[in-house]
């Protein structure tokens, strides 16, 4: 904790907007109540969660060494944070940036507090916000103060609100776009920032524009409200609006968006998104968090249905002259180049600066400008290099700095004759990475790293991938360069998995006393036509047996591809089964004794866990015949997958039903306590020996996962839509990763 | 007030030693600092271990505690043992820099024992340092802030290396942290 921390509220008093200023005074109080007791440890989670401040992994006071789950010993004379959440233990502090927008100055602060506050480093996040890790909670006030100087809050980041609008980088310089989204996607962020009608979600709420709809853009299709930007003729005058799509969200049960209108006028767009919020609060799911989000709620009600009502809301509005104030000042707000556009000089330049300018440069719209992207290795720039950027920025752009979605920075309206002396500068800064947009530019989430969520190190997983791929990326065939690779921790996709060509999230496994670190391989996911398909997963492969994983899928796509055909299409061609074939191999672990590299994870050498597992002996082992039963689980949910995109609707739904039911079936066996019965009496022994007893039980989520079965249960034999179907066998595969993660925690409690 | 103070060592290559030699350093350190937290080598608490190997010149390898970061840092893109205290200690400004110097340099020397640096890497007798503040509000890079708390660094040195005389040289523009470069007279 800084012994500065006095100094800033007086240092900052006239540079702060007084709104910011005093909602940070009432954050400073509410951590001050919360020391002296008199504020619930529940409130407290909720009230720093909506400041961004956000937990971190050990957070809870306990840490596995590799050998044994130990205390950390945190001065014991302090009040928790949040349930199980200790007040000393460094927490994770999320910055928003609205559409990515920064400035030099932003980005100068920015450096600052990694230096003063974090370990250095300032991570980009997969939704254009800034993270800064290992913060302590005291220090969190006086951040928020140098923050709100240069025009930067955190309120919202996290909680159950509105979190960073985001929008496509190269909106206003893109060469596709009906128009430039920035202004809609600003005045839409501000507008919501704190409105009442955006404060009572059951969970969060996700937000994006595009400029157009071929591209990723701003990913429309996965955010709960995805809005495209259109332009219609209108009595021959041309007027602008957006194709706005609504219950999109990856998470757990991934779910694309449903069209809500093709065509919503500009003026209606703050509007709606109020009318829009008032339904998701009124009648969103608030008990449950797994199914709380927008998306289920669209489901449950249906498209027409939550149509009527937002329209029912929307009449019943009381006039906002914020709705359509901002519209004067759109065609004002055009970013202006701070030089004048130039010609790229030819001949002159080195191979360093080919291979960059032909994946980090971008020719925009206007002649004569390009935007260049500054590829960060796994999102995370130092503070001496945000200050590079911001000294760049000043010399060649201006103010006209975006971050990305995925986990890059953008230096919009560069002059193009400027362009081999900005690659020096960038250079200089170790920031001249060429890949950009390739299959070097590996997106991960945070995982095991900092997550309090991760099951395995998608940041260690996507570092080495890295390494090994620039290595020899000269030597990549030119189909597989263009390929994105996103990696996940764990399901909830934060690293957006289901959009990459491979996508991979991490899965825990055991094998005899061990666990081992997995990651689910997902193929077949589109992250053009913003967001267009999610993948399935294929298979579960040891963290380390990833990189042959990558190998051979991307090997085979160059050796049996046709011409121009893409990786989706090859995927689908080839089909998932053969995926499955493929990759066969790789999934068997080595015994413990003869290869114990398998039971660690990329660059954490302890051995891994998902607890206080015990270590034993293997070798030799008997595999359990639990273990057989739950892979038998998975393929019958592999086979649910393989049945649904062959049309087979009804036939993959009682497939992904079987699965589940088979899990259960397998863990009550397993426990002694049933399992052979009919499925409604498999259904009540499950219930009541293994749910109600808490032994299926996860740490974060409670016994929810549980539902899922019961539902399905209840449900069996209903005829099923294609996509309820799709999310059965989501469910299943869920559902199935708990009766592993539940007979993990059994055999651990044996050993114990 | 003079609190957070750092303290980065640099080390003493073995002859011919190469890039290479600071990436495997690098990836040593990740093994060692997970062994440090598991076996409480120090009185301060340590949490968890931050690698930033994949960053050009970042904060390397990074050892979290609660009192206190270490790292095998990385930055300006010249490798050395950095310690960085975050808790503030009620004392004048010579022991908080002391302080950052015994808790750097004894770190330093556990460091150079472990198997994994055994001949491979040395930090030696002092020879070159720098000390820094962090924390701007505190002690701004300014001429003036350097003046203020150059003696109290003298007599630090002094009371950590007994007789040996070092050249002391502010770092940096003022957007930076207060840096000293701290090079003993004579050393290399």
């Amino acid at each position: 904790m800084k012994a500065s921390n006095g100094l800033w509220r007086e240092r900052l008093l006239g540079e702060m907007p007084p709104e910011l200023a005093r909602e940070i005074d009432v954050f400073e109080s509410e951590l001050a109540l919360r020391k002296r007791g008199k504020l619930d440890e529940a409130l407290i989670a909720e009230t720093r969660l909506r400041r961004g401040v956000y937990g971190q992994r050990y957070d809870n006071g306990q840490r596995h060494d590799g050998r044994a789950t130990r205390q950390l010993a945190y001065p014991v004379d302090k009040p928790t944070k949040g349930p199980h959440t200790l007040w000393d233990a460094p927490g994770m502090q999320r910055i928003k940036i609205p559409f990515g927008g920064l400035t030099a100055r932003q980005l100068e602060t920015l450096a600052e507090l990694a230096e003063e506050y974090s370990d250095g480093i300032a991570h980009v996040t997969t939704r254009q916000d800034f993270q800064l890790h290992f913060v302590h909670i005291e220090d969190t006030p006086s951040l928020m103060r140098r923050l709100a100087a240069v025009g930067i809050t955190t309120r919202e980041a996290c909680g159950n609100t509105v979190r960073n609008v985001t929008a496509c980088p190269v909106a206003g310089v893109c060469r596709t776009q009906a128009f430039d989204v920035t202004p809609y996607a600003k005045a839409l962020a501000y507008f919501l920032l704190g409105h009442p009608d955006a404060q009572a979600f059951g969970r969060k709420f996700k937000i994006s524009f595009s400029g157009c709809p071929g591209e990723a853009c701003g990913l429309a299709h996965m955010h709960d409200f995805g809005a495209i930007a259109v332009e219609r003729d209108f009595d021959g005058k041309r007027k602008r609006g957006f194709e706005l799509w609504v219950g999109g969200g990856l998470g757990a049960v991934p779910q694309q968006a449903r069209l809500f209108t093709e065509f919503l006028p500009e003026e209606e767009l703050l509007p709606v998104a109020q009318a829009i919020a008032r339904v998701f609060a009124r009648l969103g799911e608030k008990k449950n968090r797994n199914t709380a989000r927008l998306k289920f709620l669209v489901s449950k009600l249906g498209i027409g249905e939550f149509r009527r009502l937002v329209a029912e809301e929307r009449a019943s509005l009381p006039f906002d002259p914020r709705w359509t104030g901002y519209l004067e000042d759109v065609e004002r707000a055009e970013e202006l180049p701070l030089k004048p556009p130039s010609l790229v000089r030819i001949g002159e330049d080195s191979g360093e600066y080919t291979r960059w300018a032909a994946t980090n440069v971008y020719p925009q719209r206007q002649p004569g400008y390009s935007t260049v992207t500054v590829a960060l290795p796994l999102g995370d720039i130092t503070a001496d290099q945000l200050r590079a950027v911001a000294d760049i920025a000043r010399r060649f752009i201006g103010e006209t700095v975006r971050t990305t979605v995925e986990q890059n920075i953008v230096l919009r309206w560069v002059s193009d004759g400027d362009l081999p002396e900005l690659h020096a500068a960038l250079a200089a800064a170790g920031l001249a990475a060429p890949g950009a947009g390739t299959i070097l530019d590996v997106a991960a989430c945070p995982g095991t790293d900092t997550c309090k969520l991760g099951i395995a190190s998608s940041r260690g997983l996507a570092a080495e991938l890295r390494t090994r791929l620039a290595s020899r990326a000269f030597q990549l065939d030119e189909a597989v360069q263009g390929l994105r690779i996103k990696i996940s921790g764990c399901f909830n996709s934060c690293g957006q998995h289901h959009v990459a060509d491979l996508g991979f999230y991490g899965v825990s496994r055991k094998k005899g006393d061990y666990a081992v670190p997995h990651f689910q391989v997902v193929l077949g996911g589109q992250w053009t036509g913003n967001a267009a398909s999610y993948g399935l997963a294929v298979a579960a492969i040891p963290s380390k047996r990833v990189p042959e994983a990558v190998d051979r899928i991307t090997g085979r796509y160059v050796g049996e591809r046709s011409r121009g055909e893409s990786f989706q299409a090859f995927i689908a061609r080839i089909g998932k089964a053969e995926c499955r074939r493929m990759l066969e191999d790789l999934m068997e672990i080595p015994p413990h004794d003869a290869d114990a590299s398998c039971y660690s994870d990329w660059g954490d050498p302890r051995e891994f866990t998902i607890g206080d597992l015990g270590a034993g002996e293997c070798a030799g082992a008997v595999v359990p015949q639990v273990e057989f039963q739950l892979a038998a689980c998975e393929r019958e949910a592999f086979e649910a997958q393989m049945k649904l995109e062959q049309g087979e609707i009804e036939a993959a739904a009682g497939q992904a039903y079987e699965a589940m039911l088979h899990g259960a079936a397998a863990l009550l066996r397993h426990k002694q306590a049933g399992g052979t019965g009919s499925p409604d009496e498999i259904v009540l022994a499950f219930r009541t020996e293994l749910v109600e007893t808490r032994i299926f039980w996860d740490r974060f989520r409670g016994g929810a996962l549980s539902n899922y079965f019961f539902k399905a249960h209840g449900d069996a034999g209903l005829v099923r839509t294609r996509e309820a179907a799709r999310q059965l066998i989501e469910e299943a595969q869920l559902f199935i990763e708990a009766c592993h993660a539940c007979y993990g925690s059994m055999a651990a409690a044996a050993v114990a | 007030m003079i609190r957070h103070v750092n303290v980065k060592v640099f080390p003493v290559w073995p002859r011919g030693a190469g890039n290479g030699d600071a990436e495997s350093a690098l990836a040593a350190a990740a093994v060692v600092f997970h062994r440090w937290i598991r076996d409480s080598v120090c009185e301060e608490l340590l949490i968890d271990v931050a690698d930033y190997r994949h960053v050009p010149s970042g904060p390397g390898v990074v050892l979290v505690g609660h009192e206190a970061n270490y790292s095998l840092d990385n930055g300006g893109n010249r490798l050395g043992f950095l310690y960085n205290r975050k808790a503030a200690i009620e004392a004048g400004a010579e022991e908080n820099v002391a302080q950052a110097l015994r808790a750097a340099l004894a770190a330093c020397r556990r460091l150079e024992a472990e198997p994994e640096f055994a001949g491979r890497l040395g930090f030696g007798p002092a020879h070159e340092l720098e000390i820094g503040v962090n924390d701007r509000a505190l002690a701004p890079n300014t001429d003036e802030a350097f003046a203020s708390l150059r003696p109290a660094i003298e007599r630090a040195l002094a009371g950590t290396y007994g007789g040996v005389e070092f050249g002391l040289e502010r770092l940096g523009g003022a957007r930076e942290r207060l840096r000293i470069a701290v090079r003993a007279r004579g050393g290399r």
